[in-house]
């Protein structure tokens, strides 16, 4: 150790490659084949399942588990790939314990579900390791489509349409796709590249076209594309960030998490990437979790999240916080920054606690200073409007009904920049595949 | 505390627990083992003449899994002792003068020719072995060369053999009766009229436990082939059970002594095969699957319940079931049951509901509230046939409840009789014979 583990300030190499390699590994190793068995002969094959009911993507539970169950995980992979062709991402990012594990009646009998998402990736594994895709294209329909966003909304709305025949084109501002899969998710959760893994299978459907680095707004106009496709789809989530209002917070060390994550996941060699000493994460959501595991994993000593309310309110799930706090991370709930300190850059936060009354959230005027050298700002995103002009807007997102439809004639939306359902790459696969079919019923009815 | 001592036909053992004649009862070495893990007999693996047999120098055995590759049934196409006659008699004499307090009988299987089996029975009894069991029911290999099942399945020979056996030696003699037969009784009844001292069943079940589907050839594999196997286990306690009754309750072989064999894996299984007639039981797959350790569970498991119940000695509870083992026919048709869902233990899998839903009666209703789901019978629909029950994966949370007489069963419409009412005088019985 050359004592980089203690360097002040904002720096790189605090921990070894070894260490590196270890912090972010798997964080749910794949199943064995053994391993597989056994959990899959506990699932009941419940009828109608609760399971089933709590996927956003409605994938037959139950039905894949018997084929596992029965040695068969690539028919098990074509039962959730028919229903969510992100299926392998799924299986390792969706919080399961506040969906399918949670609805999983072995959580009334014992308290312990299937592991259903340990599962899922088990049989989406075993099929994409064939290096084949699972599905054939109708003939061609000759329409064309626009998809906006190559995150997990527009990329199931793309696969799906392709599917039905039609031609895709997906835009992405980003250099590559995949969206939050690529750029935003914790790197121990999607290990050796499986973004970019699975979306090259999904795309070998054929009929899709990826451009990357083209935006709306700056490259393209939804008037544009409108009147040069058929139907067009926007799935391209949430571009902008909250601001934090509080002094200090254009001081340098302080920055937007999502920018620290993407960073981190487009980073070749994370023994190079600059972190903390003393990092501090505002919010409460996944992205505060994941950037202050991440932050822990490189090797900063201390990392506290912030929350401004308590513990039941934090979006991130409770598995998330508790995976947070055995990685070493304080969690501090009810308190809201008042200021960031230091003399040309960040070197402390200082927060006042909080209290819930009948007229909402206030301070209670006692206070309390953390030292910090790298601050993240995780208070969640934000629609950018401006490219959306004449779209209704429902609050801050884009108004669609339940297949997907904007206000505007051929226009569609999925995902986090639309309405309805949580932000969650499950639900946004959900949203974007059922906008293909409404796209598809519309252009062929 | 209950005292298991038991005593089959003569034979004395510190418990009921035998090891059947089988692979874990081939030799010395494994007899002692199961001595001293507490056995009370073992049932010696089958003598023949010598030249000795030889085993396929393949696999022996296939499986049938439950859950968790748990071994729900065992298959084998060993065939008998493959050593020298008289190596397996100087280690039978060897054990029996070690272990004089355990039960040591010896199985048998030689040609149906007189001379054969008193030649063998004279050598038998000057081990000082305790007894003979006749092995009628082998049902592969041996079969086809005259002997085993192929015995067995005859009740004329069954009959022969046994006579001569019972008129060459002082031994008891137990003949073991193969289960690849039409109606156990006759088997059991020739044994008798044979002057047999007791039956020991089942013998295997003839079987093929898998297919290969890359080489399409039945499992065990010799080389691509695959012969008929015995089939053992879990899996076949129920038809065992089944037989050991017959024998039991018929009058013809009531009262003739019998070995329970056939899946006994637990204390429990053990009471049950002899609530049903068994003296005693002999185990197999329980052994060859978890090893000779199980009898302490077998021993304890068995004291405790009979403490429980209050039954001092094996006689207490032996036959205990055999009078309420009947004929359909003299069911009750007046037992009315409906099945009862207990709600706070319902984890809302809603097995029963597709079960009984889809293959049986329509009679459970799934509604949703608050959230979850709700399973309840319609007593109107429910025709009691316990399949909710069975396939409910948590116990007891679905009962069956006896409608008391003079309620109206929601089905029928009639009101329920406390009357003991059966086919025999049904109107819809066309043979029925008038009430009483």
């Amino acid at each position: 150790m050359d004592g980089a583990a203690h360097r002040p300030g904002i720096a790189a190499g605090r921990l070894g490659a070894a260490e590196i390699a270890e912090n972010f590994g798997d964080l749910h190793p794949p199943l064995d084949p053994h391993e597989a068995a056994v959990a899959a002969d506990r699932c009941y094959f419940c009828h109608d399942a609760p399971c089933i009911a709590a996927c956003p993507t409605g994938i037959d539970i139950p039905l894949f588990i018997r084929q596992i169950a029965t040695g068969q995980p690539r028919a098990a992979a074509q039962t959730i790939f028919e229903a969510n062709i992100l299926g392998g991402m799924c299986a390792r990012v969706c919080p399961t314990e506040t969906l399918c594990e949670e609805a999983c009646v072995r959580m009334t009998a014992e308290e312990r579900p299937v592991e259903i998402g340990r599962l899922q990736r088990y049989a989406t594994d075993a099929q994409m390791a064939t290096g084949r895709h699972p599905f054939t294209r109708a003939a061609p329909t000759g329409r064309r489509v626009a998809v906006v966003g190559a995150g997990p909304a527009g990329l199931a709305c793309a696969h799906r349409l392709a599917m039905h025949g039609h031609d895709v084109v997906v835009m992405d501002a980003r250099p590559k796709g995949g969206g939050l899969n690529e750029y935003g998710i914790a790197a121990y959760k999607t290990v050796d590249g499986f973004a970019q893994a699975e979306l090259d299978w999904l795309m070998a459907i054929g009929g899709i076209e990826l451009r990357a680095g083209v935006a709306l707004g700056r490259d393209v106009t939804l008037d544009g594309l409108a009147g040069e496709y058929d139907a067009v789809f926007l799935g391209m989530g949430l571009g902008a960030v909250n601001a934090l209002a509080c002094e200090g917070n254009d001081l340098p060390g302080v920055e937007d998490a999502v920018d620290f994550i993407a960073r981190l996941r487009q980073s070749g060699d994370l023994t190079a990437l600059p972190v903390g000493r003393r990092v501090v994460v505002i919010g409460g959501g996944m992205t505060a979790v994941d950037a202050a595991v991440q932050s822990k994993l490189l090797g900063a000593e201390e990392v506290t999240i912030v929350y401004r309310r308590g513990k039941p309110a934090m979006s991130a799930s409770l598995y998330e916080q508790d995976l947070a706090a055995s990685k070493g991370v304080r969690l501090i709930y009810n308190a809201r920054p008042l200021h960031v300190l230091g003399n040309g850059r960040a070197e402390a936060v200082e927060f006042e606690y909080t209290a819930d009354g009948p007229s909402g959230l206030h301070g209670t005027g006692e206070t309390f200073t953390l030292a910090a050298d790298q601050v993240f700002r995780a208070i969640g995103q934000t629609l950018v409007t401006g490219p959306l002009a004449g779209l209704d807007l429902d609050g801050r997102k884009i108004t669609v009904d339940a297949a997907g439809r904007t206000s505007r004639r051929g226009v569609w939306a999925g995902g986090d920049c639309a309405s309805g359902g949580a932000d969650l790459t499950v639900t946004a696969v959900a949203q974007g595949r059922d906008a293909a079919e409404s796209i598809h019923r519309a252009l062929m009815g | 505390m209950a005292e298991i001592r038991s005593d089959f036909v003569g034979i004395k053992s510190p418990n009921p627990f035998w090891l059947a004649s089988a692979p874990p009862t081939d030799k010395e070495y494994n007899v002692r083992r199961a001595y001293q893990a507490g056995w009370g007999g073992v049932v010696w693996k089958t003598l023949g003449l010598d030249p000795h047999i030889v085993n396929v120098n393949g696999p022996r055995y296939g499986v049938v899994y439950g859950a968790d590759r748990r071994v729900l049934g065992l298959n084998n196409i060993e065939l008998i002792t493959d050593r020298p006659l008289q190596v397996n008699l100087d280690e039978i004499k060897a054990v029996k003068r070690d272990w004089p307090d355990r039960a040591l009988v010896v199985s048998l299987m030689v040609p149906c020719e007189e001379h054969c089996w008193t030649e063998i029975l004279a050598k038998v009894e000057d081990t000082g072995a305790d007894g003979i069991e006749l092995n009628f029911g082998c049902p592969h290999g041996m079969s086809e060369r005259g002997m085993g099942s192929a015995v067995g399945q005859v009740p004329d020979y069954i009959e022969m053999v046994t006579r001569w056996c019972k008129a060459a030696t002082r031994m008891p003699v137990i003949v073991k009766l193969t289960p690849n037969i039409t109606d156990i009784r006759y088997p059991a009844r020739a044994a008798k009229k044979g002057g047999a001292d007791a039956v020991s069943l089942i013998n295997t079940v003839s079987s093929i436990t898998s297919v290969n589907l890359d080489t399409f050839s039945p499992e065990p594999s010799i080389d691509g082939k695959g012969s008929h196997g015995g089939y053992c286990g879990p899996a076949v306690k129920p038809i065992a059970l089944n037989m050991v009754a017959d024998i039991a309750r018929d009058p013809e072989t009531a009262g003739l002594p019998i070995s329970g064999i056939g899946g006994v894996t637990t204390w429990r299984d053990a009471a049950e095969f002899m609530a049903l007639g068994a003296g005693n039981v002999q185990v197999c797959t329980a052994a060859m699957t978890y090893g000779f350790k199980v009898v302490q569970e077998m021993i304890s498991g068995l004291k405790l319940w009979m403490d429980d119940k209050g039954h001092a000695d094996l006689a207490a509870f032996t036959g205990r079931a055999v009078p309420n083992v009947t004929d359909w026919q003299y069911l009750n048709l007046n037992y009315v049951t409906k099945a009862r869902i207990d709600q706070s233990a319902c984890i809302q899998c809603g097995r029963c509901f597709a079960a009984c839903e889809d293959t049986s009666h329509q009679a459970i209703a799934m509604r949703v509230e608050g959230g979850g789901r709700v399973f309840e019978v319609i007593d109107a629909e429910c025709v009691a046939c316990n399949l909710c029950v069975n396939v409910c994966p948590v116990e007891n949370c679905i009962t069956m409840e006896r409608l008391p007489a003079g309620t109206v069963d929601p089905r029928t419409g009639r009101v329920v009789s406390d009357r003991h009412e059966d086919w025999r005088t049904h109107p819809n019985n066309p043979g029925r014979v008038a009430a009483e």
